[in-house]
């Protein structure tokens, strides 16, 4: 398969491209609900309209309602999300809450994804306990009682847990903390007893929990997959999140990019454009070269996961790094070029850099996935 | 089975069948090279025999047409080819600035004379060329060159020098920039071909900092060039020299990839250096970027066979790849510790570590700077402002 969007690949990207540069930005989206303290982080009418456009069922298979599209799709969706900043549930709910679903039983499919599809119903996601993302150590714990289970313990960022419909939970239902085995998915629904939410606003102004869970008492029926084999489902939902995520990155480091680019061509400081002088010049050739060899790798890994290849785990955890370093190298020289004004909130590059800040920590940040790179090449 | 999966069965087992055992072992330098031409000595019978067996069938330059030499690949069944070559590992039967450089500009500017003589030549290593581009005032700034031809009728007469042309002195013959207009900066220079054993011709070998002397400061005192050893117009070799340099800066940014030796991390994991956790860190965050640089010369490739793509991206390409081969060399130094200081040792290959470090640091020079590289891409790609 070539490294370039096919045909109905590049149609799509034009439809979402348009549409979200204009529903979708800055203005009227990030702006807009954060200037107005909005309590979820986004906007229900965009998410409505993603509905309308067959996006938020893009994952799913056809015989559950959606497209039954592939990563690849998704990302094109992702990019424009992240170079308009859309603040949108896109990546948590259709992307990791569908995958999760994808394997669960017909009846808690029909509950949820429904709702999912037509743009009603939100999703969130809770694997991180603790400030930095360690999916290999999970403490949370479902003790069985009854038919069902008893969930106690503590997530954090959870983006956007407080307006989920259902967090998709992943527990320890036996073994000790760090075991690969004995984990499961649970479907925690939004009005459960002993939920609590600390619903925080973060830097790029979307919300997120930290949620404890005392004693939830969950039915049978909250169990997504196997009881004690979930490790696997974890896994394909960590990849297609952190992959949606580098996907997002790259939109924010073009968004960056091209802003930033523009006012290289007409700021004026001793009696030229800045975009003269070669110091800024090769550091955005530079620039440049990096966030094309990012989307390329993103590519790359999309491809190998949507054909089900054994090096898809490795090719994500690249693009993820990468993807990383060159989003943060994009909004850091981003806002340095922009001189003061980089600094002021009138000016939208240091946006960029706080969405950046958010989407380098969500699902591992460059670090973590250089540290897996290393692993998985056996050193 | 489609006709690409019946093509690599196809390939698969004649590599198999052709491929002797001894050239599959990797390159280790520029002694285990098969560059051909008439003054080559083959290192041993299984490097003349795979050249050979891979000229009868034009697999020395699969994707040239047949008439010119080559098999008449597809891009698709190349790059099948440049797979099962890398699958088990085969050396490449023929290596040589004739197809890197000179074959793609005659295939575009050449007349058919000169495409079935000369590109015959190169498909079967029978001529060994040289690019005379750079002289000692002329580097980066190369179209400012001097070295003129006189027009003689049915000849021009060339007078000036060269300098870091490498393999002069093992070359048969030189693709050269000579300035045919001095009026005209760009539009004076035309592109010429002649004969390394022509009377005038002296090299003389320069010593690099990693000890070898594969290039040459090359003079010319009267040499006679005869008018149909031009490529493509008077005074417009230029474009010729442009676009040879873009197949020239896709094939040096190919050093970069990672795919020839995988992960860095992988291979030094055997040799402990790697408990130094700082090292490893250091390692690991190159292998995202050597992958990721793998991932970038597939969709470039990908891109360049369809004809999408910004003409100017082979300077990024080049850019990034030598960039990335330094750094590459700069971690197998440090994992190396005071072994990789052994510049003559047995045990060290001669020295084959810190020499092949020293000249990865020309990578980022020949061919074009990084710094110009920038430049291009700065001005053409993201139509920066200014001179
Ligand atoms: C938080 C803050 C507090 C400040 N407080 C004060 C204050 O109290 N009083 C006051 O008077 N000012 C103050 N300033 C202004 C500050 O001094 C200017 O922002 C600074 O001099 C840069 O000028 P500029 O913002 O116009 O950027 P520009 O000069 O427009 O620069 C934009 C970009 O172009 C680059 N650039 C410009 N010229 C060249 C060149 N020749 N070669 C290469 N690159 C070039 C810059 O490095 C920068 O990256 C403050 C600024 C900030 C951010
Ligand atoms: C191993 C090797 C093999 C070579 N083989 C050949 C060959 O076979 N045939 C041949 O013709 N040539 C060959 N060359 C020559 C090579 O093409 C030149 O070295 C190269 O073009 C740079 O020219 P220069 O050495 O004169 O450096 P200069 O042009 O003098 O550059 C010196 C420094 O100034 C920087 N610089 C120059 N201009 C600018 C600018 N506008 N903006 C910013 N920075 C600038 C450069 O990037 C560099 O860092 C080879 C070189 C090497 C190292």
């Amino acid at each position: 398969m070539p490294l370039y969007l096919n045909e109905d690949q590049a149609m799509l990207a034009d439809t979402v491209t348009g549409f979200l540069a204009d529903e979708g930005s800055i203005k009227k989206q990030l702006r807009h609900y954060r200037d107005m303290n909005c309590k979820d982080g986004f906007g229900h009418a965009l998410w409505k309209q993603f509905a309308e456009m067959g996006l938020t069922g893009m994952l799913a298979a056809e015989a559950d309602g959606g497209l039954g599209m592939g990563h690849v799709e998704a990302g094109v969706v992702l990019k424009e999300i992240g170079r308009n900043l859309t603040p949108s549930p896109f990546l948590t709910t259709s992307v990791m809450g569908v995958t999760a679903l994808s394997e669960a039983s017909a009846d808690l499919k029909g509950r949820y994804l429904p709702g999912v599809i037509a743009g009603d119903a939100v999703l969130a996601v809770a694997i991180d306990e603790g400030a930095k993302h360690r999916p290999e150590r999970i403490a949370a714990r479902a003790e069985r009682s009854g038919n069902g289970f008893r969930l106690s313990g503590r997530k954090d960022f959870v983006v956007q847990g407080a307006s989920a419909d259902a967090i998709i939970v992943a527990a320890r239902t036996s073994g000790s903390d760090s075991d690969a085995d004995g984990i499961t998915l649970f479907a925690v629904p939004r009005d459960a007893a002993g939920v609590g939410h600390n619903s925080v606003r973060l830097v790029d102004s979307a919300m997120a929990s930290h949620v404890t869970f005392d004693n939830v008492e969950l039915d049978g029926s909250a169990v997504i997959g196997e009881v004690d084999g979930g490790r696997a489902l974890l896994n394909k939902v960590l990849a297609a999140g952190r992959l949606g995520a580098a996907a997002e990155q790259t939109g924010v480091a073009s968004g960056a990019f091209d802003i930033t680019t523009a006012y290289l061509k007409t700021r004026k400081q001793f009696g030229q454009l800045i975009g003269e002088f070669q110091a800024l010049q090769h550091r955005a050739a530079h620039l440049y070269s990096e966030i094309e060899i990012a989307d390329a790798t993103v590519m790359k890994a999309q491809q190998l996961l949507d054909a089900g290849s054994e090096k898809a785990e490795l090719m994500v955890a690249v693009a993820k790094a990468k993807a990383g370093k060159a989003a943060s190298l994009a909004v850091r020289e981003g806002v340095q070029m922009h001189g003061g004004v980089g600094m002021t909130d009138e000016f939208d590059i240091g946006l960029y850099m706080k969405r950046d800040r958010a989407l380098a920590e969500f699902l591992g940040d460059q670090y973590y996935h250089a540290q897996k790179v290393a692993e998985l090449s056996g050193y | 089975m489609t006709d690409l999966e019946a093509f690599r069965q196809e390939i698969r087992a004649w590599l198999e069948e052709n491929c002797p055992p001894e050239m599959r072992e990797p390159v280790r330098d520029d002694d285990d090279v098969c560059w051909g031409g008439r003054n080559f000595t083959f290192k041993n019978a299984a490097q003349k025999l795979w050249l050979d067996r891979c000229v009868a069938k034009g697999y020395t330059v699969p994707d040239w047409p047949k008439a010119y030499g080559g098999a008449g690949m597809t891009p698709a069944e190349a790059k099948i080819w440049r797979e099962e070559m890398v699958r088990i590992n085969a050396r490449p039967p023929l290596s040589s600035f004739g197809i890197w450089m000179l074959g793609p500009a005659l295939l575009k500017f050449g007349t058919e004379e000169q495409k079935v003589h000369y590109l015959g030549q190169i498909a079967r290593g029978e001529i060994r060329w040289c690019q005379g581009y750079s002289e000692p005032g002329s580097g980066s700034d190369l179209v400012s060159l001097q070295t003129f031809g006189e027009d003689k009728g049915d000849h021009w007469v060339v007078n000036g020098q060269k300098i870091w042309t490498s393999y002069a002195n093992k070359a048969d013959w030189i693709f050269c920039l000579v300035r045919t207009d001095k009026t005209n900066k760009y539009q004076g220079i035309s592109f010429l071909l002649f004969d390394m054993t022509s009377p005038g011709v002296t090299t003389k070998p320069i010593k690099l900092i990693s000890g070898s002397s594969p290039f040459c400061e090359t003079f010319f005192d009267n040499v006679k060039v005869p008018k149909d050893q031009i490529v493509g117009q008077l005074n417009r070799g230029w474009d010729v020299a442009k676009y040879l340099l873009g197949h020239e800066r896709e094939m040096i940014s190919a050093t970069g990839g990672a795919d020839r030796a995988g992960s860095l991390g992988a291979t030094l994991g055997r040799n402990g250096a790697l408990e130094d956790p700082v090292l490893r860190a250091q390692v690991a965050l190159f292998d995202v970027d050597a992958l990721a640089f793998t991932a970038m010369s597939e969709k470039f490739m990908d891109e360049v066979k369809v004809g999408k793509g910004h003409p100017a991206f082979p300077n990024l390409m080049k850019y990034a790849g030598t960039e990335l081969n330094k750094a590459r060399h700069e971690l197998l130094m440090s994992a190396g510790g005071s072994t990789a200081l052994e510049w003559e040792s047995e045990e060290t290959d001669g020295g084959a570590l810190p020499r092949a470090w020293l000249r990865t640091k020309a990578n980022s020079i020949e061919g074009g700077t990084s710094e110009v590289m920038l430049n291009v891409v700065s001005k053409r790609i993201l139509e920066l402002p200014g001179a």
